[in-house]
């Protein structure tokens, strides 16, 4: 039963997580006022940058002038797209077969699995480094991609098997013996059915690879750094730069936001490994 | 029910995976392992001879390390003492009743969309700079010397930094675990008296606990390799007030091309990782079972 709760109340409530709301938020919200400012404007103090200055588009034209902006987005969207279908098409037949046709060790195999996202990255940052060197794949989209798809690898098979665990298989079942082959299964009736579950997967996958800033820092330099590398460039500032790094900074965390956003409830499925739902 | 047939073609379907996963664990933790054990340095050419303990022994003696070791543990204690206690507060705000709730949500949380780089350097700049940033201009508009964060307290601020990145996880994943409580428990128990101190003690936390842990152990294993935030706001210093345990082998190993000092130190931190790995795995393997 739901209790009546006065407006009073409510509006109490709303006051406060407001404010503190507004505070977490703030900082985003304050480089997004700053990238549409001259750099002139975004160091004055903050009332007069946000009362007695004008809007302009200048500081996103001068990222892009700087160091050609787009070829480290789209170092980004390849890298962290590429790895997560990448990591999709393995994962789904090993999770496929571990949901539905579960043998004695299966749930050793998903612990192992897991269990090699606990490596720290540190720990095997020499080998990776030395071996891509040896392979000239150091600052190559391919040698990231095959980095970040293997990091996040335990993570995709993990949300891939709670979800396929979650598909009745006495569906399965009636398609087998209606006649369905392996292949007509998993295409006609499984993959419909988890599509939803595949979508958030996908989703929360692209996040974790577009904000990872180890490997990408380590292993790239120039041609193929993504955005984590190219926003860390600004590090040692040339000049004024405040709003050129918001420009810079908010093109990058824009996309990731509002796919953020939408993927809300997954994220907590897909970083807790199930363990809370 | 599973058929021989269904059981090999499994067989074959799950072996990319645990090939390309055996793949990636074994032979760089091998490398790791062995390299530790050889005096390698990439600017020596020249053959890399068996060490022993050489390295270990280097690592451990060197000043830095038991620098970083205790900078480690600030970190991750700092930041998991302010994200719990924190994502509790406002878990338990945002489950209450109010207006305009999926906004104030999506605002707490936003700031774990946002990558490590940036993070580090809107705080570094807009916020803890003591002449442009906004907290040195507060501090002077109140009659304050402004405070120079990254010189005078550098942990605090990438503690502060860190928690805010981390903060929207915990509250997260306490407000889905608090959204999971049976409501008429808690009214029965208020229509039995008990007021909300008691409730939130007697019911609330006990059905918290086990994702309080969970946010515990799974941000320890992130914190532990907290690195962008560092590197992009104060190199590990000044001196090495700001070097944890990854920074320290990032500089050792890319920076001085030490890879046997740089191995050692790689092995202390799986080691140290590990720890934290079985408490968290058997949590979530209890779960499997249920």
């Amino acid at each position: 039963m739901a209790r009546a709760v006065s407006t009073k109340t409510k509006i109490t409530n709303t006051a406060v997580a407001g404010v503190l709301g507004f505070l977490m938020f703030f900082p985003i919200l304050w480089i997004l006022i700053l990238s549409f400012k001259t750099e002139e404007d975004a160091i004055r103090a903050p009332l007069e940058i946000l009362f007695s200055s004008d809007w302009s588009m200048v500081s996103f034209e001068a990222v892009q002038a700087r160091s050609d902006y787009f070829k480290h987005f789209s170092n980004s969207v390849i890298i962290s797209v590429g790895s997560t279908l990448l990591g999709l098409l393995i994962a789904i037949p090993a999770a496929w077969s571990m949901a539905f046709v579960p043998a004695k060790r299966t749930k050793d195999v998903l612990m192992w699995m897991l269990s090699t996202k606990m490596l720290p990255p540190v720990g095997v940052l020499i080998p990776i480094y030395l071996i891509f060197r040896d392979l000239s794949l150091l600052d190559s989209r391919i040698g990231l991609t095959f980095v970040l798809m293997m990091i996040n690898l335990p993570i995709i098979i993990w949300m891939l098997y709670t979800y396929f665990k979650e598909i009745p298989s006495e569906i399965l079942e009636a398609a087998r013996m209606d006649g369905a082959s392996l292949r007509e299964e998993v295409l006609y009736v499984l993959t419909p059915m988890a599509i939803p579950g595949m979508a958030s997967t996908v989703l929360l996958n692209i996040i974790l690879a577009w904000n990872e800033a180890f490997w990408t820092l380590n292993l790239t330099s120039a041609k193929a750094a993504p955005l984590t590398a190219f926003i860390a460039s600004y590090s040692s500032p040339e000049g004024l730069f405040y709003a050129k790094l918001s420009a810079a900074s908010i093109m990058a965390i824009a996309p990731i936001l509002i796919m953020g956003w939408f993927s809300q409830k997954q994220l907590v499925r897909g970083l807790t490994f199930g363990a809370v739902k | 029910m599973a058929t021989k047939a269904s059981r090999s073609a499994a067989r074959l379907m799950i072996s990319p995976s645990v090939f390309l996963l055996l793949g990636w664990m074994i032979i760089p933790l091998g490398m790791t392992i062995y390299f530790s054990f050889l005096r390698y340095n990439l600017l020596q050419p020249g053959p890399t001879p068996f060490a022993g303990w050489e390295n270990y022994y280097w690592f451990f003696t060197d000043p830095s390390f038991s620098a970083a070791m205790w900078n480690t543990l600030k970190l991750v204690g700092g930041v998991l003492t302010i994200t719990t206690v924190g994502g509790i507060g406002f878990a338990l705000l945002l489950d209450r009743p109010m207006f305009g709730q999926g906004i104030i949500r999506i605002m707490v949380i936003a700031p774990f969309f946002v990558m490590p780089t940036v993070s580090g350097l809107i705080w570094k700049n807009m916020f803890m700079n003591p002449v442009n940033g906004i907290f040195g201009q507060l501090a002077v508009a109140l009659g304050f010397p402004p405070i120079d964060f990254f010189g005078q307290i550098p942990m605090a601020s990438i503690i502060f930094i860190v928690s805010w990145m981390w903060l929207p996880f915990a509250t997260l994943i306490l407000l889905t675990a608090l959204q999971s409580l049976d409501q008429e428990q808690m009214e029965a128990a208020e229509m039995d008296g008990a007021n909300w101190p008691n409730r939130f003690l007697y019911i609330m936390l006990p059905h918290l606990a086990r994702a309080i842990t969970v946010v515990i152990l799974i941000q320890t294993i992130f914190l532990l390799s907290i690195f962008a935030e560092i590197l992009v706001t104060t190199n590990g210093g000044p001196g090495v007030a700001t070097t944890n345990l990854t920074y320290l082998i990032y500089v050792s190993s890319l920076l001085q091309f030490d890879v046997g000092i740089g191995s050692a130190g790689g092995v202390v931190a799986i080691i140290l990782a590990n720890i934290v790995a079985f408490f968290l795995m058997r949590m979530i393997g209890k779960n499997l079972d249920a």
